[in-house]
Order: structure tokens, then C-alpha cells, then sequence
């Protein structure tokens, strides 16, 4: 039997790219060219991938020759093909922006190695077909993100660490004992498998408290109401390459659970789930975007929206309709384009002025066009202006709702469309248009060809935001066979154990 | 730290190069018994860690001669590295491969990618823990 070895490719570029790096680890100038080649070889693979499965349907690898349910399954459907992807094009940006912007002393601290390995978790996280195999992945997204965090051990860095470092703990802790009781009742953890056979199940009540568990412990991953605080208080202290790394990909691995385990294996429609994700989706869009209009630094009005953005990613799934999935699944896409976006732009900001605090900043339009006009870009996709992303990732969203007449959601999501235009609008003023005050803060010293990289990498992301909006058509076929496949849980249990439940 | 007990340095050179003979037993059978790279690596790092109780960080630098931060890194290498060649076979990624050979003194011997695999792992865990415990022991001195 041929096995689809692209499959386990965008696992295995970032292992071995991590590994190879921790050879090199004496070598400044080695680990730079495997982190570039590992990205884009990453890159490269992944968009083969989805190819791939756009022809051929999901493909499906028994991991060595061990067949599912007993083995491990990776499962790649156009889902996970396509959060890989996207995976690829933020591994590609990060790395590149790493060359400039990445301190001698992090790079000895190892952040190559981490940043890889952080993809290879996150990616294992998004393909595999099995309930513990995603735990573990999990685990290694989260060592990695722990010591990247703390990399170069400043105090206020210490400060946000622990609050991310116990949140994620109880998080863990909490799917962990989820994957127990679910192993007590059903006798396996393969991902189809249990679709197939939780509808036989008597102990209805049972799969409720399961289920809730799984919910909480994917909430506080996906940084959702009640339990983000976490991540405005951690986001804002790494270096930027990081910051822009886990904002783009981390909270997203969340979002992505919540949506395979609540189609694909926890029966949702009309049930106590999916009442409970209207609120959270509702509440996380409002906590987030006021949180944000309470702050004064550039990078933690961005942490906050991430918050709410989330917000827009679980209405898709709380609606539950094709087009709802479609329309979230589409949002992952925009926001983690134009979100890093945003976080890169802060850390150039940030090398030309010395400063985050909005108050300090000020004349960055006078000085430094270009970059004006790429965070205009980056901030009006964010707050949803046609033609860009955001606008058709907010569009499909309300329409879904509107057509489940979920009138409350709907009003919800334009409020806070046009909260988050005013924080964009508020950064804006204070950054990029006012006359900067005596500036006392020295900025640090420049380097040419660094700073000429890092304006790269942002160029590509503001034009892969409104790529993505004038593209819509084909990314909204992507998206919605996404949906469809997501919808039609037979299809993934026929794949996967190759029997017709 | 030369005020440790007698008893502890003369026990500990002999103790060494058991454990560390232990160690590689362990990986060597842990394919179908019990054993493994993990355990093995934990053992064998065990006995390292007792060489440094008697000694001091330099000298237990001089005894594994290389950084443990290279075994780290080739470990991790192997690992991965051990699940390839299925693929060139036709088969899933990490699939086992196997070739059985006749060695001299060991007669028929069966070597494949999972003992590659174990090596790998091995290597990581002793790196790992050297690496945490030597950096530990640095801060403290």
C-alpha cells in the first residue's frame, strides 16, 4: 500500500530542522540558514499538501504500518491542511524576521531549536487522528512556548510566565483527566473510532461531563472567556519574533480542537455545548475588545484583540452551519496573517522609537511612511475594511448568523467590529500621527540589513492580507469543502478505519 | 568538595562503569523486555550524576569528554531520523525495518531502525539530564 508520505512531512521538516540546529548549536550563522530553509522547506511541503488533499479527498498514514484504532493515525483533511499552511506561512515569516531582529544572546539561548520544535508541535497538533497523540503535541507546543517565553529571563517576562505556565498546567491537567474518563467509557482514543461509537452509548450524562471537560480545557487554550487572562498578561513580554509566533499559532491550536472534538466527535447541535459556546463566543468578542480599549501599549492592545478575535472563531462554530465553520475556519486564516501583521509592525516600531507605551510614541507617519501605510493595512483587515481578509472573514461569520436569525451574536460581532476599529483608530492617533514629545528613551542601535529584513516580512504579510481578500473565491471553495468535511463526520470515520458506520 | 566520605569515592568508581554497563543493557533489550532508551538514558545519566558527587563539574566534563548539549542535539537527530527509511520502502513513516545478519561472536543478531530509534532516545535523555544537572551544579559553584 503507497502511504502518503507528505503527511508526515510537516512534522517531520521542524523535528529534524530542530535537531539539526541543536548540532549547530555553537554556530550563530548555521542555525540561521536551517532556521530559513527549515521554514520554507516547511512552507513548501505544505502547500504540496494541500494540493494533495484538494484532489485526492484526506489522506490518511497508518504510523508505522500500525493500523487504526489501535495505532497511530495522521489525518490530514482540508482543515488540517489548510491551519498547516498557514502554520508554514507564519514559520516562514518568523524565521526570516528572526534574521533581523533575534539578539546575538537569544540565538545562544537557543530560540532556533525552540521555534522549530514549537512548529513541529503545532503541526503534529493540527494532523494527528488520535485523542492522546494530540495531548502530546500539545505538551511539546507547550515546553516550547514556555521557554521562549522566558528567553533572556527579564523580570517582567518572569511575571507573565507564571500566570501562562499555571493557566496551561490546569489546562493540561484538565484534558488529561477528560482523556481518562473518555478512555474509561468508550475503550479507545482514536479520533473516528470514537465518533463511531458514542452513539451507541447509554451514559448520555457522562459524555456531557466529558465533553465540558474537554471544553473547559481547549477554552483556556483558545484563550476564551472566562479563562484568557493569561494571555494579555504574557504575550506582551517576549521578544517580538516570539510574541507574533504564538499570537499568530498558539491559541489557534485551541480553536482548532474545539472545532474537530465538537464536529467530529462530541454530538453538538442542540445541546448543552452549543448553547454554552454561544455565550462564550459572544462574551470573549466583548471582554477582549474592552480589555483592549482599557490599554496603552502598542503590544497589549494587540494581545487583547487577539482575545476577541477568538470570539469570532467560536461564533462560527457555536452557529454550526456550513457556512458558519467556513466563515471560522476562514478567520483562523485572516487573523493569523494579520495579527502577526500587527505584532512584527509593533517590534519595528519598536527599533526605530525604543518604546511600546502609546503615550511615549508619537511622528512615526512623518518619518517612516511605508511602514504607516502597512499598518493601515494590517489594522484595517483587522477591524474588518473591504477588500481585505478581515472584511470577508467578518462577512461570512454574520451572515451565517443572520441566516440562523441568531440576532444577539450578530450584534455582538459588528459592535465589536467597530470597537476594534476604534483601538486601531486610538493606535493610529497616538502612534503614527501625533508629534512625538522629547523623546527620553535612547532608541537601540541600528542595523541596516536586519531592519531592511524585517520590513520584508512584513511587506509579505500585508500583502498576503489583501491577497487574501481578493482572492476570496477560490479560499472560500477551500474553506467551505473545510466545512463540508467537517459537517459530514461519516466521510472521516470511511477514511480513517475504512468502514461505513 | 574534597570533604566527602571515602567510602562514597572508592564505591563510586567501581559503581560507574556498572551502571553505565547496566545502561547499555537495558537499551539493548528493551526492544521486546522490558528496558529501553529512555530508562537506559536515565541510568546512565544516573551515573554520571554520582560521578559528580564525588567530583567536581570540570573533572565530570573531562569524563564525558563531549557536550552534553551535542548529545541532545544528534540524539534528537537519530530519532527522527530512524523513521525514514520505511518511507523509502514503500511503507508509513516510522514503519520498522529489519536485517538480519550472522556476526561473528554474536551469531544471528536482527538490527533495524527501532534500535536506532532507541539510540536516539538515549542520547536525548542523557543530554537532557546532563545538561540540567551540569548547569545546576555550575550556578551552585
Amino acid at each position: 500500500m503507497q502511504s502518503p508520505t507528505l503527511l508526515a512531512l510537516p512534522i517531520v521538516i521542524p523535528l529534524l530542522a530542530g535537531a539539526l540546529s541543536l548540532i549547530y548549536w555553537r554556530s550563530r550563522k548555521a542555525q540561521r540558514i536551517i532556521g530559513v530553509l527549515g521554514s520554507s522547506g516547511l512552507l513548501i511541503a505544505s502547500g504540496f499538501l494541500m494540493e494533495k488533499i484538494w484532489r485526492e479527498g484526506t489522506l490518511v498514514m497508518h504510523m508505522g504500518n500500525w493500523h487504526a484504532p489501535f495505532g497511530i493515525v495522521l489525518v490530514g483533511d482540508m482543515l488540517a491542511a489548510f491551519m498547516v499552511l498557514m502554520t508554514g506561512v507564519s514559520a516562514v515569516t518568523t524565521a526570516f524576521y528572526a534574521l533581523g531582529s533575534v539578539s546575538k544572546q537569544h540565538e545562544h539561548f537557543g530560540f532556533y531549536p525552540l521555534m522549530h520544535l514549537l512548529l513541529a508541535g503545532v503541526n503534529g497538533a493540527f494532523l494527528t487522528g488520535d485523542v492522546f497523540n494530540l495531548y502530546v503535541w500539545f505538551e511539546v507546543m507547550l515546553v516550547a512556548s514556555f521557554a521562549l517565553l522566558i528567553l533572556g529571563g527579564e523580570r517582567a517576562q518572569m511575571e507573565g510566565a507564571i500566570k501562562y505556565v499555571t493557566l496551561n498546567l490546569v489546562s493540561s491537567a484538565m484534558f488529561l483527566s477528560a482523556i481518562g474518563l473518555l478512555y474509561g467509557l468508550m475503550g479507545t482514543l482514536n479520533m473516528a473510532d470514537i465518533a463511531m461509537k458514542i452513539g451507541e452509548l447509554e451514559d448520555t450524562a457522562m459524555i456531557t461531563v466529558v465533553s465540558m471537560l474537554f471544553l473547559m480545557a481547549f477554552g483556556i487554550k483558545a484563550a476564551a472567556f472566562p479563562l484568557f487572562f493569561w494571555l494579555p498578561a504574557s504575550y506582551h513580554t517576549p521578544r517580538v519574533a516570539v510574541s507574533a509566533l504564538f499570537a499568530g499559532l498558539l491559541t489557534k491550536v485551541g480553536v482548532y480542537a474545539l472545532f474537530r472534538f465538537f464536529t467530529l466527535i462530541f454530538p453538538f447541535e442542540g445541546t448543552l455545548s452549543q448553547s454554552l459556546m454561544v455565550w462564550i463566543a459572544g462574551l470573549t468578542m466583548v471582554t477582549g475588545v474592552l480589555g483592549a480599549a482599557a490599554q496603552f501599549e502598542f503590544r497589549r492592545i494587540l494581545s487583547f484583540h487577539i482575545v476577541s478575535q477568538i470570539g469570532y472563531m467560536l461564533m462560527g462554530l457555536a452557529l454550526f452551519t456550513p457556512l458558519a465553520l467556513a466563515g471560522g475556519i476562514y478567520f483562523i486564516a485572516h487573523n493569523i496573517v494579520a495579527k502577526s501583521g500587527l505584532f512584527l509592525i509593533s517590534g519595528l516600531v519598536f527599533r526605530f522609537k525604543g518604546s511600546y507605551e502609546l503615550k511615549e510614541l508619537g511622528g512615526v507617519y512623518r518619518q517612516y511612511p511605508m511602514l504607516a501605510l502597512l499598518f493601515l493595512i494590517c489594522a484595517f483587515s483587522l477591524a474588518g475594511l473591504p477588500p481585505l481578509s478581515g472584511f470577508f472573514a467578518k462577512f461570512m461569520v454574520i451572515r451565517a448568523g443572520v441566516e440562523e436569525y441568531a440576532w444577539w451574536l450578530v450584534a455582538t460581532a459588528l459592535a465589536v467590529g467597530f470597537m476594534t476599529l476604534y483601538s486601531m483608530v486610538k493606535i493610529w492617533a497616538e502612534v503614527f500621527w501625533k508629534e512625538q514629545e522629547v523623546c527620553h528613551i535612547k532608541p537601540p542601535r541600528k542595523f541596516r540589513g536586519g531592519t531592511r529584513m524585517m520590513y520584508a516580512t512584513v511587506i509579505m504579510l500585508a500583502g498576503l492580507t489583501i491577497f487574501m481578500g481578493l482572492a476570496m473565491e477560490p479560499l472560500f471553495r477551500i474553506c467551505m469543502m473545510a466545512a463540508e468535511q467537517l459537517m459530514d463526520t461519516d466521510g472521516y470515520i470511511q477514511a480513517v478505519l475504512g468502514v461505513t458506520p | 568538595m574534597n570533604s566527602l566520605s571515602l567510602v562514597l569515592r572508592t564505591t563510586g568508581y567501581f559503581l560507574l562503569p556498572l551502571l553505565l554497563i547496566f545502561s547499555v543493557f537495558l537499551l539493548l533489550r528493551g526492544h521486546d523486555e522490558p528496558g529501553g532508551g529512555f530508562i537506559a538514558g536515565l541510568v546512565a545519566a544516573a551515573a554520571v550524576c554520582l560521578h559528580l558527587f564525588f567530583t567536581d563539574v570540570p573533572s565530570t566534563r573531562k569524563l564525558i569528554h563531549i557536550d552534553p548539549r551535542d548529545l541532545l542535539g544528534w540524539g534528537l537527530f537519530l530519532a527522527t531520523v530512524s523513521g525514514v527509511p520505511g518511507v523509502f520502502m514503500g511503507d508509513a513513516f516510522f514503519t520498522s525495518q529489519w536485517v538480519e545478519l550472522t556476526l561473528p561472536i554474536l551469531g544471528e543478531t536482527k538490527l533495524g531502525t527501532p534500535l536506532l530509534f532507541d539510540i536516539g532516545v538515549y542520547a536525548v535523555v542523557i543530554g537532557t539530564v546532563l545538561t540540567i544537572v551540569l548547569s545546576l551544579a555550575e550556578a551552585e559553584e
